[in-house]
């Protein structure tokens, strides 16, 4: 039989985002695979120069909807190290805190997804209603599910209460036990087992040859994390293992990221134990002193890395962003190599490329008591319309 | 191996450089280095001193040269970050794939947006820009500006 080629994207049922893969069949066997990247580039690092700080700070916070802690982390490191900033040990330790229950969200939404592309949406209902407790406590916290604004240059924006540390307890006791549930799913589960085991096979040395990272490269053996080998924030006063899996494969991908999971947990138990007292942030400058900082992250996904050029102004001369995705993509084209064109969904899947995910609609609660309802999106439109034409505005007439 | 090693044996093997690498803090390490030494040295910091990590390659626009900065790790997680700079007028980098094979992404960020050539780069597609992307604008060189895109590209010459 003759080989044939299957585009795939840019826009295709199977993937949440635009990327176009064309991939060479023989029968149903892939032989290899071309990559066209691109058509989400928003040109954020040419906006991040025209704009201060802490504006490029909120913008870059909003690369990724799912890690958007970590790319507003990664860069303000590099700003807080070229202003020669100290940033008080309750401000890293809130950060830190944000960034692992932002991890927590982030794997449990990857399990879901991973459940759905083989067809086990149980699993996607359980994980991902298991994810609105980090969610609720993110939202807590932060006041936000998603783009947190925690972070600001010189430290964090909002103080964390007793209260509040309790409730992280409470939801983490939860989590765990889910968790157990999710290894024993892993572990046990012989349809799940059999559909992911040597799907997707990536060698250790294809991993470090083609640079993945995170738990895709962890789940080939890789072992790198740079919280341990780079330590930031303050993964320094905290102790945690490094997974890893030597079943290269999908199977090894979805090991890593459970497992990984009561790491976090454990993480997050120790800084609430040693949370220190004092203040959340200094008082950082406008303009930032000449200078280069380059940034490393570890990122639900893997390694994040921020470089940032400043030049004494109050905007950045440069901003350089590598997001984990970027790296472990280059990776696909072989984890494609000889499995079958169904297989493709869960292959891409497994290295979690950024989804967004904020669509919802709104519980709309009187603070009085009494009424509680749910409003669509174009309830609350219409609701929006009427307030601002009470208030004298109205679209209609402006031809809005 | 500790960061102030590293220099030394930099400074031992070319001793070009001495005076241009700055240890700025623990696991930051910068070395600049001009374009006809640059591959020999990436070599001996990717192969001898042990760098098996390419974080990214930053392009720069510095005026009158084009810099490219390649954000080398090591496994216990100091990261050299080497720049290397080439005429504006003639902007020529030699590719690094056959240290990286994953970094080919990255060389093709220097192309599109700072019109940059790469000796050595395997054909593929374009990235990140469009296909229909107007030739001869770059847009992470300072002087291009966004509303650069309505304009032909013969008043964009003129300008």
């Amino acid at each position: 039989m003759s080989n044939v080629k299957i585009p795939i994207g840019p826009q295709h049922p199977a993937l949440k985002e635009p990327a176009s893969f064309t991939i060479t069949l023989n029968g149903e066997r892939i032989l290899s695979m071309d990559l066209r990247l691109g058509y989400n580039h928003r040109g954020i690092e040419k906006a991040c120069e025209e704009r201060s700080y802490i504006q490029c700070m909120y913008l870059l916070e909003r690369v990724c909807g799912i890690c958007s802690h970590s790319h507003s982390t990664a860069f303000i490191q590099a700003v807080e190290e070229l202003a020669g900033l100290e940033v008080p040990k309750r401000g890293l330790y809130i950060r830190t805190l944000v960034a692992e229950l932002e991890r927590i969200h982030s794997h449990l939404l990857w399990l879901g997804v991973a459940g759905h592309e083989v067809g086990f949406d149980t699993l996607l209902m359980y994980s991902w209603r298991d994810r609105e407790v980090v969610m609720d406590l993110l939202a807590a916290l932060t006041g936000n599910r998603v783009n947190y604004g925690m972070n600001t240059v010189g430290g964090v924006r909002r103080d964390i209460s007793p209260d509040q540390i309790k409730d992280i307890q409470k939801g983490l006791d939860i989590l765990e036990e889910r968790t157990k549930y999710y290894v024993e799913v892993a572990t046990e589960e012989t349809t799940l087992i059999e559909r992911l085991s040597g799907v997707g096979y990536l060698s250790p040395e294809d991993a470090r040859n083609l640079g993945a990272v995170g738990p895709t490269g962890r789940g080939s053996q890789v072992d790198r994390d740079v919280r341990r080998d780079d330590p930031y924030a303050s993964y320094g006063d905290v102790s945690f293992k490094v997974i890893t899996d030597d079943h290269n494969d999908v199977y090894g991908r979805t090991l890593v990221r459970v497992k990984e999971l009561f790491e976090t947990y454990g993480i997050i138990r120790q800084l609430l134990k040693n949370m220190p007292d004092g203040p959340i942030a200094v008082k950082a400058p406008r303009r930032i002193p000449a200078g280069e900082a380059l940034s490393r992250y570890e990122a639900p996904r893997g390694e994040d890395v921020h470089f940032v050029k400043s030049n004494g102004t109050d905007k950045p001369e440069r901003v350089k962003v590598r997001a984990p995705t970027m790296a472990n993509l280059q990776a696909v084209a072989k984890m494609l190599e000889n499995n079958r064109l169904a297989d493709v969904p869960i292959i891409v899947a497994a290295i979690d490329p950024c989804f967004s995910c904020t669509d919802r609609s709104i519980q709309i609660k009187d603070p009085s008591g009494g009424n509680t309802g749910v409003m669509s999106w174009s309830q609350i439109r219409e609701y929006g319309i009427n307030w601002y034409k009470k208030h004298g505005i109205d679209f209609k007439s402006k031809g809005l | 191996m500790s960061e102030e090693t590293i220099q030394k044996e930099l400074e031992n093997k070319f001793s070009g450089l001495k005076g241009k690498i700055t240890i700025k803090r623990k696991r930051r390490i910068y070395v600049d280095v001009t374009d006809d030494i640059f591959h020999n040295v990436f070599a001996f910091i990717v192969k001898d001193l042990k760098f098996p990590i390419l974080c990214t390659i930053t392009g720069l626009d510095e005026g009158e040269t084009f810099g490219a900065v390649y954000h080398l790790a090591s496994e216990d997680g100091i990261v050299l970050n080497l720049k290397n700079h080439v005429p504006r007028a003639n902007p020529v980098f030699r590719t690094i794939s056959e240290y990286f094979p994953g970094g080919i992404i990255y060389e093709r960020e220097l192309v599109d947006m700072f019109g940059a050539k790469v000796e050595g780069l395997p054909p593929g597609p374009r990235y990140p820009l469009p296909d229909g992307w107007p030739d001869g604008q770059f847009p992470l060189r300072k002087d291009w500006k966004a509303d650069m895109l309505d304009k032909k590209p013969e008043d964009v010459k003129n300008e």
